[in-house]
Order: structure tokens, then C-alpha cells, then sequence
């Protein structure tokens, strides 16, 4: 293929569209403070590795005044508020994130590394949709068939991850206000930057004092939020591993919890699968948001008869994925988001060549500064690999293959996880009867990765407790019901 | 001379067979008077193994099953109780005392109980369900689901109306189930599994365990094929560290209060989202 058929002229969305301050203090009652030990950290751009601004580690007794104002709030006035007027201001941060959505955007792609078209067109939009969804819940509680009249826990602890920062915090911040509960949110040590945006609309909003607070720091602050015995609920979106160690803690203190943890998605393709669409989903599957994602379709399970033919389309796709500046908005496939995240691809893919399984990757040239993994796939991969046991969370494609429709479904629940996973026939009978098999929480059926605040998400078995959006995400913020 | 009682031997559930414990030990249980009432099975950690590897092979089969037919069968549970009433009765005033009054009650309670759930097992997802508005050319749904296998421990004091309210809602949904059946006041369960037997329930549904709930507990929590845990009747003091040894596979546990609620089937389901192109 002519190489140039592809080539665009860049166009990069402007930087100017944000302005980033040199520090940042903690969102706490409504106001900015400086944390208590005037630690700072710096959070980086991972695709250039440019500091962006310096970062308050909040510390042990940061997280108690934090605490202490959502108590207050909650106390004082938003338990008091009646709901029709709570939604209201979940109306309001709605549409200011829509109007500031370009802000959000462009900032969310400096400090993630995401491609532009993404924050822009699915990370924002929906971040604001949720926001838009809940708001309309706030008065109607009592149809949601979760009790009459029922009541909020009271002050909540969020933790959410780096993978999709702005939209995580709305699929955490979102339902705990509608519902009446107010919100002690830490952002991940490497993303805080839209975090710390959404306060600022948060003040714009004239959302009370302590409604919403925001701290920022690393794991130990998140510990520290976990263990605070005025926390009422905790809901947590990341690792498998970290997940478990709140599962141990919230035996003791007897917190009510929501996790959101790890996934090893199977994403499978029948022989009569609508071939090029399927090419498109795998590739949306896994190399959306540089794989950086807990539903990622990573193992692609496909019938025998059609392996050959679907391999060569696929590597065809992948060799017009377009890696670079995630500022371009022709971009594709964006920064990984740290080094330590890196390292972590790294070693995973080794151990695919070590393991015996082949690595194939198109020929594109990295950047030289940031942090940049190539789209691979591995062929020859078996269930015993460990790039097909263990979550990569990265642009890597472990492919495997079976010849029955029993085997595929052997295969794809052959996992500790249960978050997602993908289905690809023509035949209704076959999509029904596999999505009933598929051990997992959300099932897409000729489509994969698609979110909406109305359509319930979290996992089977070790991938978390609870549902996050739709009616079934409102359950967990409110006391009583499952 | 007056007849000489045909005494019962009081063996173990497992897999639809009345085995009894393999480590061959037994223990004393005594009445509500103080007298002695029989040796039942003291279940070991490989009886437990061997229920839940039982309790998985029948998930599959009675997940799949229609919920028209689970609703026939916990019915039909409920039928063939109604005709034991007798021997529920007297094994409750035996073990746990109280009035002949209170045991019937219980014991109706109980048998209404699975008729309450019989009528759920076709209407829960109705109820749990839903069609979702998403933006866009989507068709998308939400479904409970089984969670899986399900470990119980049964409440120690109210033996019969407590262990129904834990098992009914949990096979009512298409779970399995391994239960810890009262460790002082086993004589119930031990009844309600003959007549499990006979209710055309398959081989494994429910599995249920007599014997020291200290020394069975900990390794049901600690099982990595059990998927969730109703631990109603255990002791508070040991709460944690059965949490604690649940969140090995982050277990889905659980504590009720209400004996009689949806809440205790659906939180032992997963919700499941399924998405679909709409399109011509």
C-alpha cells in the first residue's frame, strides 16, 4: 500500500482553549486551602512528559476537614434541601460542563494523554450526560422501585482512576448527589487536573459549601479516605488488587461499598460474524483510549475457520492506526499514561514472547519523548499465558481460537473477571443464547465499548460489587437495597 | 409391652444423597429438656468441598431451568412439608421448645414461605429489569442473573422458618446452595432435605451441612467457587473475619434482617447489560 494514502497535515486542537495554574491547592468546603504539610507533587502531559502544574498531596488530616465539611453539608444543608431543588444544581453542572466542554476536553487530553477525539466526542459529552441523567432522578426516588421515601448513607468516600478521569468522577459525583449523599472525591495521582476544573464549576453552580470536596494525592490519601470513620460509603473505581485490600478494610469498619475493578474482557467472533464491522470492534475493543480501559475487549476469540481471514483484515486496520500527539484531532491511538504504566505493558508483552506466543505490531514510529506503546496483537496465545490471564491495560491483543460455540464460551469465562465482553454473529438465536452464557456484566453484541448514563455497568466475580448508571446505580447510594 | 421406637439416623445432604460425613465423626445434640436426641453428622472441610463441588455441577442445569419450572418445584417443596407438618413439629418443640402453637406457627411460616418465593422465581427480573433509553441506535437491557453457588449459614436459633428464609430466595433465582444448617438444632434441616428430596429439586441445588458452624464457616468463606455468602447466622464476633476471607474473590456477603424481602434475592443476582445494534 502507498504509504502517503494516509498522511494528514496536523491539526492540533488549540492549548490555548485551557489555562492551567502553576499549583493547585484542595477543594475543600467550597473553597481552595493549601494542604496541611505543603507537599506538592507534579503531574505531568504523558505524551511530552511537560510538567503541567504542581499537585497538594493531601494528607491524613486534609482528608479529616474534608470529611468534616461533606458531614457539615450533608447535616446542614443538603439532607435538608428538598430534592426537586438538589437536581436543579445537577442540571446546572451539566450545562456548564457543556459549555465549558472544550476546556474539559482539552485539558483531559493534557494530563490523561487520551486522543482529543476521544475526550472531545465520548469522555466529556457523557461526563455531562451524566450529570443531565442523574439531576432528573433526584425527585423521582421514590418510583426508582428502591422503597419509599428512601434515604441517602450520608457522606461518601469516591476513589476513581486515571483511565477516564472527568467521566469517572461524573459516574461517581453524578448519582451520590442525586440521591442525597455528599462527596469527599479523590482524583488519581496522575489525572487530577479536570478534578480540580469541576470544582471550579462547582462554584459556578453555587453548589452549597461541602457538598462536593476534592483531594488530591496518592494512594496513601485514598487509604486514609477509606479508613476514616466518617465515611459512610465508599465507591471505588480501579485495580482488582486494590480493590480487595477495601473488601478486607470495610470488614471491620462494616462501610457500605461499590467496586469497580479489573476486567480480561473475551471479545468473540462467530464464523458468521459480519467480518469488516467485526475488524472495526476489535479495534475500537482494544485500542480505545490506548487500552487504558477495564471493559477492553484484550481477548479476541475467534472461530477457527475464519482466523485467517479475520488476522489479515485485522492487521491490515491496525496498520492505519495513526499514534502520535493525542493533541491532533487526527490521532487515534494517544499517550500511555505514565511510566510506571508503561513498564507495566512492557513487561506483560515480554512475557508474551518469553511464554511463547508471537507478537506483531505495524510499522510506526513512537515519539521520542513521553510515554508510547505501539498497537500489538499476540497470535498463538493459550488460556495458560499470562497475557491471557492477567490485565494488561494496554493497546495489546491477546488472540485465541476455538471451533464449537461451547469452547468460545469456555474460553471467555475462563477468567477471575466478569466486567464485559463482546459478541460477533448475524444470528439472533446465537447473540441470545452466548449473552445468557457469557459470565459478565455488560454484554456487547456486534458493538463494544459503548457507555450511556441510562445502561447499567460493573462486573461479575472479581471484577467488582454494584452497578454504576441506569436505575441499578442509584441502589448503591441509597441505604437498604442492593 | 409397649412398641420400641424405630429411632432415625441423621446424615448429611450432598448432591441429592443422604451421606454420612466421610471423616466418620458424629456429634450429640440434646433437647430443649436436656435429654439426649440423636448423633448427627459432624461435617468436615472435604463434606463441604464435596457439597460445593456438587452445587456446581448443578448450577448450569437449574440456572437454565425456565423460571416457570423453579417456581413449580419450590411449590412443590412446599407441598410435600405441608404433608410432614407432624415431624416438624415435634423435632422443633424437641430441639428448641417454646409451645406446640409457636412450632406450628413456624412451620406454616416455612411452608408459606416457599409459596411466597415459588411465585417470584417468574417475576423477579420483571421487577429487576429493565429496557434502557440509552442515546443512540441501540437496543440495550438489564437482566438479574444467578450470582452462582451460594454458601449459608442458617440462623442458629429459629431452625426451620430461618433456614427456608435463607435457601427459598437464593434457589428461587437459579443459585445453587451449600448451608450450614443450625449446629445445636440441626434435626430441621436434616427433614427438610428428605423433602427436598422427594420435590423433584435436582441433585445439588441445595446442599446442606450439620456440625460446628466454628470449624465449617471459615472454609466455606474462604471456598473460591462459592460466589456469595449469607452469613445471617453467624456469630457477629466472627463477621469480620469471614468478610475478610470472603474478599479473597470478593464475595458477594451479605446479612439480613427481614425473612421475607426481594432484597434477598437480588442480592445474591448480578445484573447483566446487554447491548445490540438496531439497524436494517
Amino acid at each position: 500500500m502507498d504509504k502517503n494514502l494516509f498522511e494528514y497535515a496536523p491539526a492540533p486542537e488549540s492549548r490555548a482553549l485551557v489555562s492551567i495554574k502553576a499549583q493547585y491547592g484542595l477543594f475543600i468546603n467550597g473553597a481552595w486551602v493549601e494542604p496541611k504539610t505543603k507537599d506538592k507533587f507534579a503531574t505531568i502531559n504523558p505524551a511530552n512528559e511537560e510538567v503541567l502544574s504542581k499537585i497538594s498531596q493531601a494528607s491524613d488530616s486534609d482528608v479529616d476537614r474534608a470529611v468534616k465539611a461533606a458531614r457539615a453539608a450533608y447535616l446542614k444543608t443538603w439532607s435538608k434541601m428538598p430534592a426537586k431543588e438538589r437536581g436543579k444544581y445537577l442540571f446546572r453542572i451539566a450545562r456548564i460542563m457543556q459549555e465549558r466542554a472544550r476546556e474539559f476536553a482539552v485539558l483531559e487530553t493534557l494530563d490523561n494523554g487520551k486522543p482529543i477525539r476521544e475526550s472531545r466526542d465520548v469522555d466529556v459529552p457523557l461526563a455531562a450526560a451524566h450529570f443531565f441523567y442523574h439531576a432528573g432522578w433526584a425527585d423521582k426516588l421514590d418510583y426508582a422501585g428502591l422503597g419509599i421515601n428512601p434515604k441517602p448513607h450520608g457522606v461518601v468516600g469516591q476513589i476513581i482512576p486515571w483511565n477516564f478521569p472527568l467521566l469517572m468522577l461524573a459516574w461517581k459525583i453524578a448519582p451520590a448527589l442525586a440521591t442525597g449523599n455528599t462527596v469527599v472525591l479523590k482524583p488519581a495521582e496522575t489525572t487530577p487536573l479536570t478534578a480540580l476544573l469541576f470544582a471550579e464549576i462547582c462554584q459556578q453552580a453555587e453548589l452549597p459549601a461541602g457538598v462536593v470536596n476534592i483531594i488530591t494525592g496518592d494512594g496513601a490519601t485514598g487509604a486514609a479516605l477509606v479508613n476514616h470513620p466518617g465515611i459512610d460509603k465508599i465507591a471505588f473505581t480501579g485495580s482488582t488488587e486494590v480493590g480487595k485490600l477495601i473488601a478486607r478494610s470495610i470488614a471491620i469498619s462494616g462501610k457500605s461499598v461499590t467496586l469497580e475493578l479489573g476486567g480480561k474482557a473475551a471479545n468473540i467472533v462467530f464464523e458468521d460474524a459480519p467480518i469488516d464491522e467485526a475488524v472495526e470492534g476489535i479495534v475500537n475493543g482494544i485500542f480505545f483510549n490506548q487500552g487504558h480501559v477495564c471493559c477492553a475487549g484484550s481477548r479476541l476469540i475467534v472461530q477457527e475457520n475464519i482466523y485467517d481471514e479475520l488476522l489479515a483484515k485485522l492487521k491490515r486496520r491496525m496498520s492505519l492506526i495513526r499514534v502520535g500527539d493525542p493533541l491532533d484531532k487526527n490521532t487515534d491511538l494517544g499517550a500511555i499514561n505514565s511510566a510506571a504504566q508503561l513498564a507495566k505493558i512492557k513487561e506483560l508483552s515480554a512475557s508474551g514472547d518469553t511464554e511463547g506466543a508471537f507478537r506483531w505490531n505495524p510499522d510506526c514510529q513512537l515519539p521520542s519523548k513521553g510515554f508510547w506503546f505501539a498497537p500489538t496483537i499476540f497470535t498463538g496465545v493459550t488460556q495458560s499465558h499470562r497475557i491471557a490471564r492477567e490485565e494488561i491495560f494496554g493497546p495489546v491483543l491477546s488472540v485465541l481460537t476455538f471451533r464449537t460455540p461451547q469452547e468460545a464460551i469456555e474460553k471467555a469465562n475462563n477468567t477471575p473477571y466478569g466486567l464485559s465482553a463482546g459478541i460477533w454473529s448475524e444470528k439472533g438465536s446465537r447473540i441470545l443464547w452466548a449473552s445468557k452464557a457469557l459470565k459478565a456484566g455488560v454484554i456487547w453484541a456486534n458493538t463494544f465499548n459503548k457507555f450511556d448514563p441510562a445502561s447499567p455497568f460493573g462486573g461479575y466475580k472479581e471484577s467488582g460489587w454494584g452497578r454504576e448508571g441506569g436505575r441499578h446505580g442509584l441502589a448503591p447510594y441509597l441505604k437498604g437495597t442492593k | 409391652m409397649s412398641r420400641i421406637d424405630i429411632k432415625k439416623t441423621y446424615k448429611l445432604f450432598i448432591g441429592g444423597q443422604f451421606p454420612r460425613s466421610e471423616s466418620g465423626r458424629t456429634y450429640e445434640i440434646k433437647g430443649a429438656n436436656g435429654k439426649f436426641i440423636a448423633n448427627p453428622a459432624l461435617a468436615s472441610r472435604k463434606d463441604l468441598r464435596d457439597s460445593v463441588t456438587a452445587a456446581k455441577s448443578a448450577l448450569s442445569g437449574w440456572s437454565s431451568a425456565t423460571a416457570f419450572n423453579r417456581g413449580q418445584i419450590l411449590y412443590r417443596i412446599a407441598e410435600i412439608m405441608e404433608g410432614r407438618r407432624d415431624q416438624f413439629v415435634t423435632e422443633i418443640i424437641a430441639l428448641e421448645g417454646g409451645t406446640a402453637k409457636a412450632a406450628h406457627a413456624q412451620v406454616e411460616q416455612a411452608i408459606d414461605l416457599w409459596v411466597w418465593y415459588a411465585g417470584w422465581c417468574d417475576k423477579i427480573s420483571t421487577i429487576a429489569g429493565a429496557t434502557n433509553p440509552i442515546a443512540g441506535p441501540y437496543y440495550n437491557f438489564t437482566t438479574p442473573e444467578e450470582l452462582g453457588v451460594v454458601g449459608i449459614i442458617s440462623d442458629q436459633k429459629v431452625s426451620l422458618l430461618g433456614l427456608v428464609a435463607a435457601i427459598a430466595p437464593v434457589i428461587a433465582t437459579g443459585n445453587t446452595a451449600v448451608v450450614i444448617a443450625s449446629e445445636k438444632r440441626p434435626l430441621s434441616a436434616i427433614t427438610l432435605g428428605e423433602a427436598l428430596a422427594t420435590s423433584d429439586l435436582p441433585a445439588g441445588v441445595l446442599n446442606i451441612l450439620t456440625g460446628k458452624v466454628s470449624e465449617l464457616a471459615p472454609w466455606l468463606a474462604s471456598h473460591m467457587e462459592i460466589d456469595g455468602l449469607d452469613i445471617s447466622g453467624a456469630d457477629s464476633k466472627v463477621e469480620s473475619e469471614l468478610r475478610i476471607a470472603g474478599a479473597e474473590n470478593l464475595k458477594r456477603i451479605h446479612r439480613f434482617n427481614k425473612s421475607q424481602s426481594p432484597q434477598r434475592m437480588l442480592a445474591f443476582m448480578e445484573a447483566k447489560t446487554v447491548w445490540h445494534p438496531i439497524g436494517v
